[in-house]
């Protein structure tokens, strides 16, 4: 193996702001995220300009809402009619439980070569790595992931994983990986890929994927995808195991048509995806092909900790479109790997702390302007900027208490310099008195106050404060009208 | 405890208390009235924007064009179904044709690598079709399976115009999908593609790269 176009990179949550720093540094980076944003947003808004996009989306949210309020009878449901059709259904408490779930079918099958469809909570449970510690080979199948697998990275955006890379990267990434030439043809380049995959595709023994939305009263397994690998994935190869969050869940068949509807647009701008992919069983007698074995993984993984909490619990509504993402003004500058989780952007920023803790992820909420893009934009209509607000309350011990590592960022100085602050500003005599004095003693405020002046003035406080001003306008002003 | 009953108990016994349901009101993705020529139009519109192409046809003469379909792209290995009357009638006319005939209605395990390999195409049959994203509605069966309509580079799937409906809640809705769902249920809307690299649009990733739709239309039109 060479090496990689971009040198291999450890992203962490933990080192946000210096990710931050160096991405807002690279030109490279800011001009493919700028110019796949730009696109993606006007795709987004053309689609839907002949839609009543308020009431789809009320739809969507309210469908999600009802079945998040029948969550366990839904997930038994899900269980009890794939069971009846023939999937069978494991559940795991944490990714790592689902990892030894997933290796320990592929095992019972003697399996060498997995090939994968497309899914983020096997991203998010870090799967490939597990099964290549127990020797069985991962290999990713979507375009996009096949190519940050090869150049050894892990994805920077939920829906378009390669969308960090530009052409001339991803013509080097083939070149010095699988021998193609190089080449700006992007035809050809998607027919080199196509080729090596089929063999692999033939060859694997278990094939993986995720799953869009599980339907509880069907026992049905959705998939969205353009490519077909997620198709090829889930009938080429004799087993097929599904991985999901337990969140997926949808109560009837009829929820999926509004859904698929506001994923596709919201996602890529597109009215439809080439392929919508319906598994309701493995391969039954007199069939000629599909799996003759079909699993489904529900993993729990902190969902359900976020589920107790009513504010909070608006967070698993979501279907992973990535449009508050593509809409992210703060996403779009630093791109998917500096927030350092599976999961970027403003959904990464509300979700990620609770699967990884706030002690590594303190930062994330506070990855945002607050502009209220993000939740404008969601299609089942999460209020990403109030879950932003309030996981920033989590991290300085002013909320409820109830996410993992809530609190960290609670420092004694900054919570006696508010106290401070607090009865100063109650207490008018000892303001005014304050103020005035601080108007007189300016020259001694320095001009360096840590990282707000890195790249700001730092303030100076007037010589005469407002209030002294505002009485000595209506001193005059009152006078004025005696006269 | 089992990991699947911790993880119901969890949910059960809920902090904050049981939650409100919604009411959900389907209207916006339903009730479109569109006429049959509206649909057809839509379909049609919808499926050519992602590369699928549309051969309208009189029913009789529905595998005369597939012929022509079949001569024009080179085709001289097709699979294809025995049982439904597509796959029936097409077998009938193109019986002394130059291009060879490859039985689909077989273990897969036989000739998976005769399929990925040396199949120029594949010939299905149509349950319907969406108006409004310009979707095909395909059900796989043992006489048309699952890889058909995905392996072979080119796609050729037979669809009866008066079968396009609306939306997809109204197929679904229509047809009573929640009262037995297939094996595998598809909605196929034009051929495979990626825009992985940098965004731009390349046909024929995994899938087909070509899907072309032969639209049969009852008496004498079009």
């Amino acid at each position: 193996m060479s090496a990689p176009t971009h040198p291999v990179q450890t992203y962490s949550p933990r080192e946000f702001h210096r990710q931050a720093h160096d991405a807002l540094g690279n030109p490279q980076i800011r001009a493919n995220f700028r110019k796949a944003m730009d696109g993606l947003m006007a795709k987004r808004r053309d689609i839907f300009s002949d839609w009543d996009l308020e009431t789809l989306r009320e739809l969507g949210a309210n469908i999600r809402l009802r079945a998040l309020a029948k969550l366990p009878d839904l997930l038994e449901r899900l269980e009890a009619n794939c069971a009846a059709n023939g999937i069978r259904v494991h559940w795991a408490e944490s990714g790592e439980e689902a990892c030894r779930l997933i290796r320990e079918i592929c095992e019972a099958h003697d399996a060498k070569s997995v090939i994968k469809g497309k899914s983020m909570v096997s991203e998010e449970m870090h799967l490939n790595a597990h099964l290549e510690a127990a020797g069985i080979e991962a290999l990713e199948s979507d375009l996009g992931e096949y190519l940050v697998q090869l150049n050894e990275q892990t994805p920077s955006h939920i829906i378009m994983p390669a969308i960090h890379l530009n052409t001339d990267e991803i013509s080097g990434i083939l070149h010095d990986k699988t021998g193609t030439e190089r080449t700006r043809d992007v035809d050809y380049m998607t027919a080199a890929a196509r080729a090596q995959l089929r063999e692999r595709f033939m060859a694997a023994d278990v094939g993986i994927s995720g799953v869009n939305f599980a339907v509880a009263e069907t026992g049905t397994l959705c998939l969205v995808e353009n490519e077909g690998n997620g198709r090829m994935t889930t009938t080429v190869p004799p087993v097929h195991i599904a991985v999901t969050g337990i969140e997926k869940v949808v109560e009837h068949l009829r929820d999926v048509p509004p859904l698929y509807a506001l994923l596709t647009r919201s996602a890529t701008g597109q009215h439809v995806t080439t392929y919508f992919n319906m598994i309701s069983s493995p391969r039954k007698t007199g069939e000629h092909d599909g799996p003759r074995e079909v699993h489904l993984v529900l993993v729990d993984s902190g969902r359900s900790n976020i589920y107790q909490d009513d504010e909070l619990l608006d967070t698993l509504r979501c279907i992973r479109c990535g449009a508050c993402m593509n809409h992210c003004p703060v996403y779009t500058r630093v791109g998917g790997h500096t927030y350092g989780t599976t999961y970027p952007g403003p959904i990464g920023s509300i979700l990620s702390p609770h699967l990884m803790g706030l002690e590594e992820t303190k930062d994330l909420p506070t990855a945002s302007s607050l502009c209220g893009a993000c939740g404008e934009v969601c299609p089942v209509k999460i209020p990403i900027p109030d879950l932003l607000v309030r996981l920033r309350k989590e991290s300085v011990g002013e909320g409820r208490g109830n996410v993992p590592g809530a609190g960290v960022k609670r420092a004694k100085s900054e919570v006696a310099a508010w106290k401070a602050f607090q009865w100063l500003a109650t207490h008018p005599g000892v303001w005014r008195g304050s103020m005035a004095m601080a108007g007189k003693l300016k020259a001694l405020m320095p001009s360096r106050l840590g990282p707000w002046t890195e790249c700001r003035s730092a303030p100076k406080p007037a010589k005469t404060t407002l209030h002294a001003l505002v009485k000595r306008h209506h001193a005059t002003k009152h006078d004025g009208e005696e006269r | 405890m089992s990991a699947r009953d911790a993880i119901l108990k969890r949910l059960r016994e809920r902090a904050d208390g049981p939650l409100a349901v919604p009411e959900c009101d389907f209207a916006v993705v339903t009730n479109r009235g569109w006429s049959q020529a509206e649909r057809l139009e839509r379909f049609e519109r919808w499926i050519t924007s992602v590369h699928g192409e549309v051969i309208h046809t009189p029913r009789a003469d529905w595998t005369r064009r597939l012929a022509e379909v079949l001569a024009a792209k080179g085709v001289q290995r097709l699979a294809l179904g025995r049982e439904h009357p597509v796959a029936a009638e097409a077998r009938k006319a193109l019986a002394d044709a130059e291009v060879e005939l490859v039985d689909a209605d077989r273990d897969i395990e036989g000739w998976q690598s005769e399929q990925f390999e040396r199949v120029d195409a594949g010939l299905t049959s149509t349950r319907g079709a969406i108006a409004e994203t310009g979707s095909l509605w395909l059900w796989p069966t043992p006489d048309e399976p699952r890889l058909i309509s995905l392996v072979p580079p080119l796609h050729i799937a037979v669809l009866d115009a008066e079968t396009v409906e609306d939306t997809f809640f109204d197929v679904v809705e229509a047809h009573g999908w929640a009262g037995g769902m297939p094996t595998n249920a598809l909605l196929v809307s034009g051929p495979s593609k990626t825009a992985d690299i940098e965004q731009t649009l390349a046909y024929g990733v995994h899938g087909p790269r070509e899907l072309v739709v032969l639209v049969r239309h009852a008496g004498e039109r079009p």
